[in-house]
């Protein structure tokens, strides 16, 4: 049975626009629309898509905050909406743009509130934010104010906040905006610490596709408010027009190369681009570029992530 | 318990704006000057008006600044949280905890009063008992009668601040709105002038609305107006208020939910 069951889930909002003085329209915006898939425990998926495509979207319908139009939903066997008291016991959301900490108290004090709404035990209470704190490095900030904390201070803060009670599973809705590459590189090491210790299920939406390569194994990408694709992240090379590119660094100037199984994309000077299908070898290609032609260097680049996700924004 | 905490921490959180605060009892005070000689030329021209005598009204002044804060009569309570909250989206976040929303801010807020209640409702009424040498409680009843009243004034005026800033999930703009109640609390708490004063039928109406909770019905259980049953049913008209309006918020409350979570906000 897995911990989350999404099926031919739907969300849409009704929009009323003044056009006039008198007149106004109505129009039916689909945010979500036949999505389907399952989340089993302890698994750390990504959950992709341009804006507006859907994302927080259905974050909010898994965490009850939204009702959905129709489809069915359960997490944790609850049903969201109906049950969101008591599912919110069990899972822990971090929302980038918003903080679930108190603007004007110390830290310390956020957390002492959080542990008496979720009515955690004092002496786990005390494990859990020891704990944290010293992974999250949050030790000298704990009776700071959080207007004063920095992004990156205040996101760590409104992690352990979202964890203090012991959540199966942690949403995470663009967690890393805003922080710069080491605070990111440390986020995405507590995640997979937390993922690997505590079994902690994890599904977050990003922008930035390192997140997702260096946590996910697996990623499904929504456009358009429906799911593209649904699989592990390596997969995602093979589908659709996912190319690899050879660089050849050719001793004198040249006209493009012409050799079959590849295209040449672009000349500067000697420098040549050659793509291939990312599904084909090589080997051969190689061979036959450094048999007609003198080469002095050779490098092969691998797709680029962004590049086949575009590619699936851009097909869908 | 959360609630005690929430009203501890909300406390302490009003607490650190102590530029704020001392600035704050300053102009209470000087506004309680201006009152009192206004209200002292008044009583020399209208002997006993409302049934006051002249030291009663100045008290009533000093009381009436020290309630100004105390039920955060313009703004400044936990409910201007909470219409900032719903303005910028954050309130899904207080919707999505497991705790009720209407409890959480009421907590907050009683924290926040009664640190207002102890430092700008105290410190004009002791200037006032020090230049004006205004009246203690009338009688030991009447000073367990009050700390009763002003709870319920912070009560009453609670629900209605909460009312005003749940307005925000229906308008984009609610300033105007809270304005309003901003110059209604004013004008018919009894605070620029004892509601006793207004004659006839206006006056009954007045006296009659929640309003008169904030400053008028604290006051007069503070001077011994009221006795026996009738201080019972003084308090008994506050919390009378206190509970319909609380009910109303918790209606409101639930319809905006509902807006939030079915068509999403
Ligand atoms: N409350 C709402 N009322 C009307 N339309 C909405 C509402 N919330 C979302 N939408 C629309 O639904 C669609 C999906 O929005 P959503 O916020 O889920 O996108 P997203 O994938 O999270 O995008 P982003 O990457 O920009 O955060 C958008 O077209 C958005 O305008
Ligand atoms: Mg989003």
């Amino acid at each position: 049975m897995s911990l989350i069951d999404v099926r031919d889930l739907a969300r849409t909002f009704v929009v009323r626009r003044r056009n006039g003085a008198l007149t106004r329209s109505r129009s039916e915006v689909r945010a979500v629309h036949d999505l389907t898939f399952s989340i089993g425990a302890g698994e750390m998926v990504g959950y992709i898509g341009p804006n507006g495509a859907g994302k927080s979207t259905t974050i909010k319908m898994l965490t009850g905050i939204l009702v959905p139009s129709s489809g069915r939903l359960r997490v944790a066997e609850l049903e969201p909406s109906r049950q969101r008291t008591e599912l919110a016991r069990r899972i822990g959301v971090v929302f980038g743009q918003r903080t679930t900490l108190w603007w004007d108290l110390p830290l310390r004090d956020s957390f002492e509130l959080l542990q008496k709404i979720y009515r955690v035990d004092a002496a786990r209470h005390r494990r859990n934010l020891e704990e944290y704190v010293e992974l999250l490095d949050l030790g000298d900030l704990l009776d700071t104010p959080v207007r004063q904390l920095s992004l990156g201070q205040r996101m760590r803060g409104d992690i352990t906040a979202a964890l203090l009670h012991d959540p199966e599973i942690l949403y995470l809705d663009e967690p890393t905006i805003g922080l710069d590459v080491i605070s990111k590189g440390r986020l995405r090491e507590f995640l997979r610490t937390l993922n690997a210790e505590r079994g902690t299920t994890l599904m977050l939406t990003t922008h930035d596709l390192q997140d997702i390569e260096a946590l996910c194994d697996r990623v499904i990408v929504i456009d358009h408010g429906t799911a593209v694709f649904d699989g592990p992240l390596g997969d995602l090379h093979h589908r659709g027009e996912s190319r690899r590119t050879l660089v050849v660094d050719l001793v004198d100037e040249a006209p493009p190369i012409a050799v079959p199984g590849a295209e040449t994309r672009k000349v500067e000077g000697p420098r040549q681009w050659l793509t291939f299908p990312a599904g084909a070898s090589a080997a051969p290609i190689v061979a036959a570029v450094a048999a007609s032609y003198d080469v002095a260097d050779l490098s092969i680049q691998e797709p680029d992530i962004e590049d086949v996700i575009r590619q699936i924004y851009a097909g869908g | 318990m959360l609630y005690a905490a929430v009203a501890v921490r909300s406390f302490r959180r009003y607490s650190t704006y102590t530029a704020a605060t001392l600035a704050g009892i300053f102009t209470n005070s000087v506004f309680g000057l201006i009152y009192s000689y206004a209200y002292i030329e008044l009583w020399r021209a209208a002997p006993h008006a409302g049934g006051y005598t002249t030291t009663d009204a100045v008290t009533y002044v000093w009381l009436g600044q020290s309630m100004i804060m105390t039920v955060a009569m313009w703004s400044g309570g936990t409910t201007d949280d909470l219409n900032e909250r719903i303005r910028t989206g954050d309130v899904s976040i207080d919707l999505y905890r497991p705790v009720p929303v209407l409890w959480w801010y009421y907590a907050g807020d009683l924290g926040r009063a009664t640190y207002h209640f102890l430092t700008r409702g105290l410190a004009p009424s002791l200037i006032g008992l020090v230049l004006f040498h205004i009246r203690g409680p009338a009688t030991p009843a009447a000073a367990v009668g009050f700390a009763a009243s002003v709870f319920l004034a912070v009560t009453v005026s609670f629900a209605i601040r909460f009312l005003v800033a749940t307005t925000a999930f229906w308008v984009l703009d609610s300033s105007g709105i809270r304005l309003m109640s901003a110059i209604l609390s004013m004008a018919l708490s009894g605070m620029v002038l004892p509601l006793n004063l207004v004659p006839g039928v206006a006056g009954t109406i007045v006296n009659a609305l929640p309003w008169a909770s904030y400053v008028q019905v604290p006051i007069d259980v503070y001077l011994g107006r009221h006795h026996g049953t009738d201080l019972l049913a003084a308090l008994g008209f506050q919390a009378l208020w206190a509970v319909v309006l609380l009910g109303l918020c918790g209606w409101v409350l639930e319809r905006a939910t509902a807006k939030v979570v079915v068509q999403g906000g």
